[in-house]
């Protein structure tokens, strides 16, 4: 599996992570899904929808985001022909690795890219996706566009 | 009654890639079934094994969640959506483990 991202969509990301230092900061990726299936499959991810995160009891070390917020990007992909194909999120001084807490949230599909933020630097960028059974994740190979 | 079934991206690979189905029900509910009716394999993706639906999954009717209507039993009109909203959370965990 590979993902795609233009360089406005890496920088988009990277922008809102260090806005948002120390907290979490999270949005949707919008894009198109690889037409075949396998490992060589290559989803393409050319907008950002970046989301307030609306966790106030512990914003540092969680993201959640609003079922309206769903729909809202939804929306968001739909008006411009694209498919909602994952989400991004960023782990505050901690490494770009999903928790446990991501993978029992986490939905198979969707493309989940986490953002290493180290004193309001962005760092590491990595991205994961859910196995159909839920039990792990694998990696998804970055490439820039 | 025609009413509109937004299928999430997740999901669609199970509902042979479409976006939404059209149905025709009275309530969320019966709009429900009749998806699972067409599409068998999402029964599992939206339902515990209880025949509740699954935590993570909500149910919009237009712009509002079902829990705060009728849930399943919410009456539906002639150009309704039924939107399926998965829920999206995440972050790091170990320090709200000790927290906690």
């Amino acid at each position: 599996m590979r993902l795609r991202l233009t360089a406005q969509v890496r920088d988009a990301i990277r922008a809102h992570g260090a806005r948002g230092y120390p907290h979490e900061v999270c949005g949707a990726l919008l894009g198109r899904d690889a037409e075949s299936e396998g490992v060589g499959a290559l989803r393409e991810v050319t907008a950002v929808v970046p989301l307030e995160n609306r966790r106030d009891d512990s914003p540092r070390n969680r993201f959640s985001v609003t079922p309206e917020d769903v729909l809202r990007a939804e929306r968001a992909a739909r008006d411009q022909r694209l498919e909602l194909v994952g989400w991004y999120h960023t782990h505050p001084d901690h490494p770009a690795r999903p928790s446990e807490f991501d993978r029992e949230h986490a939905w198979p599909w969707y493309s989940y890219v986490i953002l290493g933020v180290a004193a309001s630097e962005p760092g590491e960028m990595t991205s994961w996706r859910l196995a159909d059974d839920r039990s792990g994740y694998a990696a998804e190979s970055i490439e820039e566009a | 009654m025609a009413v509109k079934v937004m299928i999430p991206t997740p999901l669609r690979a199970y509902a042979e890639k479409r976006d939404h189905v059209e149905v025709a029900a009275k309530t969320v509910g019966e709009a429900l079934n009749s998806l699972i009716a067409r599409h068998g394999e999402l029964r599992r993706h939206l339902y515990q094994e209880d025949g509740r639906l699954r935590s993570f999954v909500n149910v919009y009717l237009n712009d509002e969640d079902i829990r705060y209507l009728q849930k399943e039993a919410t009456p539906v009109k002639d150009g309704d959506t039924v939107s399926l909203v998965p829920s999206i959370a995440g972050g790091i965990s170990t320090r709200l483990r000790w927290e906690s």
